[in-house]
C-alpha cells in the first residue's frame, strides 16, 4: 500500500500508437489522486490536460469505453500487463506507474482502441442465436428447467470483451483461433430447447479452421475473463461434441 | 416496383427491434451506431421488464398495468399509445423468450416475476440483475442472424451527424462520419428511424452510459424536427456516488425486499448492523405504507432529498442513506441480484451482502424526447422516425421502472413496419432526388468539422462539457426554482458563447475522439436549454417535475404536452392537449391505495 504522501499524485504509462501501422512509444502522466479512481478516470484525467510528466503537450489519449460498469465490454486493455476492463480497475489496487497498454491480439485503431470484428464475425459463423420463425405473435416459448437456466445465464453474461482471446496462446498472427468465449456461446445456444434442434450445425462450424481442435487446455482464458464464465467446461463440452460429431457424423445422437 | 430503403440509427433495443421488422418485411436496412450494437446502453438496464402476465395468481391484467403506467405518469402520457403497449408487452416477453433469454424460471420452468416500483403486482419478468444485457443479447443475435444473410448491413463506429432534408422538407437519408477515418459521407434513405437513446450526458453525471450525449436528437431538432415533454427528467432515487459515473442500485434490489434507512441519530457512528432496529428511520415506510420502499421514483428521490437536506439525517452528514439487503437470505440475493451487488462490490470495494449499501439520487432517464404522433412513431418532419428512449410517448410525467425496456421493443417493432410503408407510399423515392442535396449537406458538416480543428481559441471542450453538468444537475434536477432555471439559462448560453473560442487538442485526422465530442458537445448545449426552459415555463409540480413554488399538479392549466419547436436559431415552447380518452386524471397518492 503506498503511503498517504504517495497517494498525492497517480502515476501512468500509456502505450501511444497514432494510428494502425504507426510504431508505438510511452508516455507518462502525473494525475491528481482522488479515492475510487479507476483507469477509464485517468484516461479522462489526460484528456482534460494532455500533458506529459515532462510537461510535453500531447493529444488525449484514444480508448473505447460506453457502460462503466464491466457489461458492455468495450474497455479491454492491458493493465500493468494484465487483460481486463479499464472502468472496473480500481487504481489504489494497482501498483503505481499503473502501465496501459492496448489488447496485442487485436488490431490497434489508435491508442489503446483495438479493432474486434473478429469476434463478431467467429458468431456469425458459429450461428449464435436460436433461428425463431419470425416476430409475429407464435406464443410462449418453451418451458425451461429452472437448472438449464442456472447453466445457461453464466454463459449468457459474455461481453465480447476479448481477454480470453488476448490470454490464449493459440491465438495468434498465424491461427485463427475463435477463442474460448465463442466455444461458450456455441455450448449456450445448443443448451436451449430450441437451439438443440440446430446443435450439429453450430458443432460443425465450430470444427476446422481456428475451430476447437486447436484447444490446447492453456486454461488461461477462465481465470482472465471478467465474468467469471466457466470457458474450460465450456471447451471440455464443445470439444467431447466435435469428437462425437466428427466420428460418428451427423448421426450422432 | 422500386425496392425501398431505410436507415436505422442506434442499435439498442429500439433500433435492434425496429432494425428486425424492417429485414422481416424484405425491405434492406442500413443500421448506423456508434458503437458496436452489442455494446450498446440498453445492457446496462437491470431489474426487467413488464408485461401484465398475471402468472403468480394476484389478478394482474392489462387494464391494471395501463392505469399504473398512466398514473404513475402522473395523467401526462396520451393514453390510447400507452394502452396498445400494455396490451402488446404479453406477447413480447413469449418474442423474447422465444428468442433464447434466459430469464427466471419458475420450479415448473415457467418464467419468474418480481415486484417493481408504483405497482402492487409481481409483473416483471427479469433475467438475473442483467435483463438489458440479456434482451439487447437476443435481439443482437437476431440483428446478426439477417446480417449473415445480407438483409442488414452494419455500419458500426459510424455517428449520425444531420439528416439530409430536401427543398420540400422530406428526408432523404442521413449524413454520417466515420470514427476512424473521420470521413463525412451522405447515405441515401426513403425512411429514417431514430433509436438513439438517452440524454445523461447533459448533466455530466449519470446514470447513463457514455454515448448517450442525445447528440443525434438535438442536431434533428435544429434541423426541425419537434421535440416534446424536455423537462421531464427521471433521478433514480438508489445510485452509488462516482466521480466518473452515478452507477445505478437498481430498485430490483427494493423489489427483492431491500429496505431504505437511516440512523434515527444523524451523529450515530455504529456500524450500522449494530444499530438496533427501534433506532432506525425506515421513512419509505413509515411516509408511505401502501408502497413501502417500492413507491415510484420521483417520490423516493424526493424523500431522500427531505432526509439528507431537510431533515439533516443523511449518513455521517453525507448526502447519502442506507439501502439495506443484508436481511435477505444469500442464497436469494445470489439468485436474484447477483450482478448488481457484484457491481457495487466490484467498484467500492465494500461486500453489500453483509454491510449495507450507501445510495443518492441520480438522473437516471428522460421521459421527455423526440416529437411523435401518436399512432406509428412518425416525427414531425416527413421520413423521419423514432423510437426507445429518444421519442417521448410512453412515460408522461414519470416512468415506472420495468417500463422503459418494454416502451423500447414496443416502440421500435412499431417503427419499422411504419417506416417500411411510408418508404413502399412514395411517390418519387430517394433515388430521384437531386445529388446536390446531399452535397450541399456533406459541405455544411465538413466545414464545422474544419472550422473545430483549425479554431485557435481557449476553451477545453471537456471543461464546458463539465460545467453544464454541474448546471444542469443542480438546478434542473429534483427541485426546481424560477429564478435558478433562470441562471442556469443565462449560463448555458454563456458556454454556447465560450464554446465557439473552442480549442481541440487534437487536430489530426485519424480517430479523432475529441473532434467527435466537440461536436457532441455543441447539440449538447443546445437540448439542455430546451430541458431547462420547459421546465422554467411549466410551472406546477408533475411527476418528476417538482416546482416548490407550485407544489400541485395543476391540470386546469399544465395538463399539456411541451412542444419545442427550432425556428430562426431560437427555442419556442408550443403547447398541446394531452389524450386522456381512456382514463380521466384522479389525483396521484402513494400514501394510501390508489
Ligand atoms: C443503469 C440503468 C438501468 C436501467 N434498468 C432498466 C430496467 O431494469 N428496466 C427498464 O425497463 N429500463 C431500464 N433502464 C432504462 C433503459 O435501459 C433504457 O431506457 C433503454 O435501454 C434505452 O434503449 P434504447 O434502445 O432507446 O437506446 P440505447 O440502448 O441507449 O441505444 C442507443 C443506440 O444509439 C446509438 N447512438 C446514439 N447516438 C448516436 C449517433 N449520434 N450516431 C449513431 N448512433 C448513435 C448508440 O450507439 C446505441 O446503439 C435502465 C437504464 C439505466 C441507465
Ligand atoms: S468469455 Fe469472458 S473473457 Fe471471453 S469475451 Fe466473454 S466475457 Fe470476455
Ligand atoms: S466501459 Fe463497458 S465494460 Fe468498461
Amino acid at each position: 500500500m503506498p503511503n498517504k504522501t504517495d497517494k498525492k499524485e497517480v502515476l501512468v504509462k500509456v502505450k501511444r500508437q497514432s494510428a494502425p501501422k504507426v510504431s508505438p512509444h510511452w508516455e507518462e502522466f502525473r494525475l491528481q489522486w482522488r479515492p475510487y479512481m479507476n483507469v477509464i478516470i485517468c484516461l479522462r484525467d489526460i484528456s482534460e490536460n494532455p500533458v506529459t510528466s515532462d510537461g510535453r503537450p500531447t493529444t488525449p489519449v484514444s480508448y473505447d469505453s460506453n457502460c462503466l460498469e464491466e457489461v458492455c465490454g468495450s474497455c479491454a486493455m492491458l493493465i500493468n500487463g494484465k487483460a481486463r476492463m479499464a472502468c472496473s480497475a480500481l487504481v489504489d489496487q494497482l501498483d503505481q506507474p499503473i502501465r496501459i497498454e492496448p489488447l496485442t491480439k487485436f488490431p490497434v485503431v489508435r491508442d489503446l482502441s483495438v479493432d474486434r470484428q473478429f469476434m463478431f464475425e467467429s458468431l456469425k459463423r458459429v450461428k449464435a442465436w436460436i433461428p425463431i420463425d419470425g416476430t409475429y405473435d407464435l406464443g410462449e416459448g418453451p418451458r425451461v428447467p429452472p437448472e438449464i437456466q442456472e447453466k445457461g445465464y453464466p454463459l449468457s453474461r459474455c461481453i465480447t470483451c476479448g481477454n480470453c482471446l488476448e490470454v490464449c496462446p493459440q491465438v495468434n498472427e498465424h491461427n485463427p483461433f475463435m477463442g474460448a468465449a465463442i466455444f461458450s456461446q456455441v455450448r449456450l445456444f445448443n443448451m436451449h430447447p430450441t437451439g438443440k434442434m440446430h446443435a450439429k450445425e453450430r458443432i460443425a462450424a465450430a470444427m476446422g479452421n481456428g475451430g476447437i481442435e486447436d484447444c490446447a487446455n492453456a486454461q488461461n482464458c477462465v481465470v482472465a475473463c471478467p465474468k467469471g464464465i466457466p470457458l474450460t467446461e465450456s471447451l471440455a463440452e464443445i470439444n467431447r461434441e466435435a469428437w462425437k460429431q466428427s466420428l460418428f457424423g451427423w448421426l450422432a445422437g | 416496383m422500386r425496392q425501398p430503403k431505410i436507415i436505422v440509427v442506434g442499435g439498442g433495443l429500439a433500433g435492434l427491434m425496429a432494425t428486425i421488422r424492417v429485414a422481416e418485411a424484405g425491405v434492406p436496412v442500413d443500421l448506423f451506431s456508434i458503437v458496436p450494437v452489442k455494446r450498446s446502453h440498453s445492457v446496462c438496464a437491470q431489474g426487467g421488464i413488464n408485461a401484465a402476465k398475471n402468472q403468480k395468481g394476484e389478478g394482474d391484467s392489462i387494464a391494471k398495468h395501463f392505469d399504473d403506467t398512466i398514473y404513475g405518469g402522473d395523467f401526462l402520457a396520451n393514453q390510447p399509445l400507452v394502452k396498445r403497449m400494455c396490451e402488446a408487452a404479453p406477447g413480447i416477453i413469449d418474442l423474447l423468450d422465444r428468442m433464447g433469454v434466459m430469464f427466471n424460471r419458475t420450479p415448473e420452468g415457467l418464467l419468474d416475476y418480481r415486484r417493481f416500483g408504483g405497482t402492487l403486482y409481481h409483473r416483471t419478468a427479469f433475467a438475473g440483475a442483467t435483463t438489458g444485457q440479456q434482451l439487447l443479447y437476443a435481439l443482437d443475435e437476431q440483428v446478426r442472424r439477417h446480417e449473415s444473410e445480407g438483409k442488414v448491413q452494419k455500419y458500426e463506429g459510424a455517428t449520425f451527424l444531420s439528416a439530409v432534408i430536401d427543398d420540400s422538407g422530406v428526408c432523404r437519408g442521413i449524413c454520417s462520419m466515420d470514427l476512424r477515418s473521420m470521413e463525412v459521407t451522405t447515405h441515401a434513405a426513403d425512411a429514417v428511424i431514430f433509436a438513439t437513446g438517452g440524454i445523461g450526458a447533459i448533466f455530466g453525471r449519470s446514470t447513463n452510459s457514455v454515448v448517450c450525449t442525445g447528440s443525434a436528437q438535438s442536431a434533428l431538432f435544429q434541423q426541425g424536427v419537434d421535440y416534446a415533454n424536455g423537462e421531464f427528467i427521471q433521478v433514480h432515487p438508489t445510485a452509488i456516488p462516482g466521480e466518473d459515473k452515478l452507477r445505478l442500485m437498481s430498485e430490483s434490489a427494493r423489489g427483492e425486499g431491500g429496505r431504505v434507512w437511516v440512523p434515527k441519530n444523524p451523529n450515530d457512528q455504529r456500524p450500522p448492523r449494530t444499530i438496533p432496529e427501534g433506532e432506525r428511520f425506515y421513512f419509505l415506510e413509515e411516509w408511505y405504507p401502501k408502497y413501502g420502499n417500492l413507491v415510484p421514483r420521483d417520490i423516493a428521490t424526493r424523500a431522500i432529498h427531505r432526509i439528507v437536506y431537510q431533515e439533516h439525517l443523511g449518513l455521517h452528514g453525507k448526502a447519502a442513506v442506507y439501502l439495506d439487503v443484508t436481511h435477505i437470505p444469500r442464497e436469494t440475493l445470489d439468485r436474484k441480484l447477483e450482478g448488481i451487488l457484484e457491481i457495487y462490490e466490484k467498484f467500492l470495494g465494500v461486500d453489500p451482502h453483509v454491510e449495507p449499501m450507501q445510495v443518492f439520487p441520480a438522473m437516471h432517464y428522460t421521459m421527455g424526447g423526440i416529437w411523435i404522433n401518436g399512432q406509428d412513431q412518425a416525427t414531425s418532419v416527413p421520413g423521419i422516425y423514432a423510437a426507445g428512449e429518444c421519442e417521448y410517448q410512453y412515460h408522461g410525467a414519470n416512468r415506472l421502472g420495468a417500463n422503459s425496456l418494454v416502451s423500447c421493443i414496443f416502440g421500435g417493432g412499431l417503427a419499422g413496419p411504419a417506416a417500411v410503408k411510408y418508404a413502399a407510399n412514395l411517390q418519387t423515392g430517394t433515388e430521384a432526388v437531386s445529388s446536390t442535396v446531399f452535397e450541399n449537406e456533406k459541405k455544411r458538416q465538413q466545414e464545422k468539422n474544419q472550422m473545430l480543428i483549425s479554431n485557435q481559441g481557449s476553451e477545453n471542450p471537456i471543461t464546458i462539457w463539465r460545467e453544464l453538468g454541474d448546471i444542469m444537475t443542480e438546478h434542473v434536477t429534483v427541485t426546481r426554482i424560477n429564478k435558478n432555471l433562470e441562471l442556469a439559462d443565462s449560463k448555458i448560453r454563456d458556454l454556447q458563447a465560450r464554446y465557439h473560442k473552442i480549442n481541440l487538442s487534437d487536430r489530426t485526422k485519424w480517430s479523432n475522439q475529441t473532434l467527435n465530442f466537440a461536436r457532441e458537445l455543441e447539440n449538447m448545449l443546445v437540448l439542455a436549454r430546451v430541458v431547462t426552459l420547459g421546465a422554467l415555463q411549466r410551472n406546477e409540480s408533475r411527476g418528476a417535475h417538482y416546482k416548490p413554488d407550485f407544489p400541485e399538479r395543476d391540470d386546469a392549466n399544465w395538463l399539456k404536452t411541451t412542444r419545442a419547436r427550432f425556428s430562426d436559431g431560437e427555442i419556442q415552447l408550443t403547447y398541446e392537449p394531452v389524450d386522456i380518452s381512456q382514463i380521466p386524471p384522479r389525483p396521484r397518492r402513494y400514501d394510501a391505495a390508489k
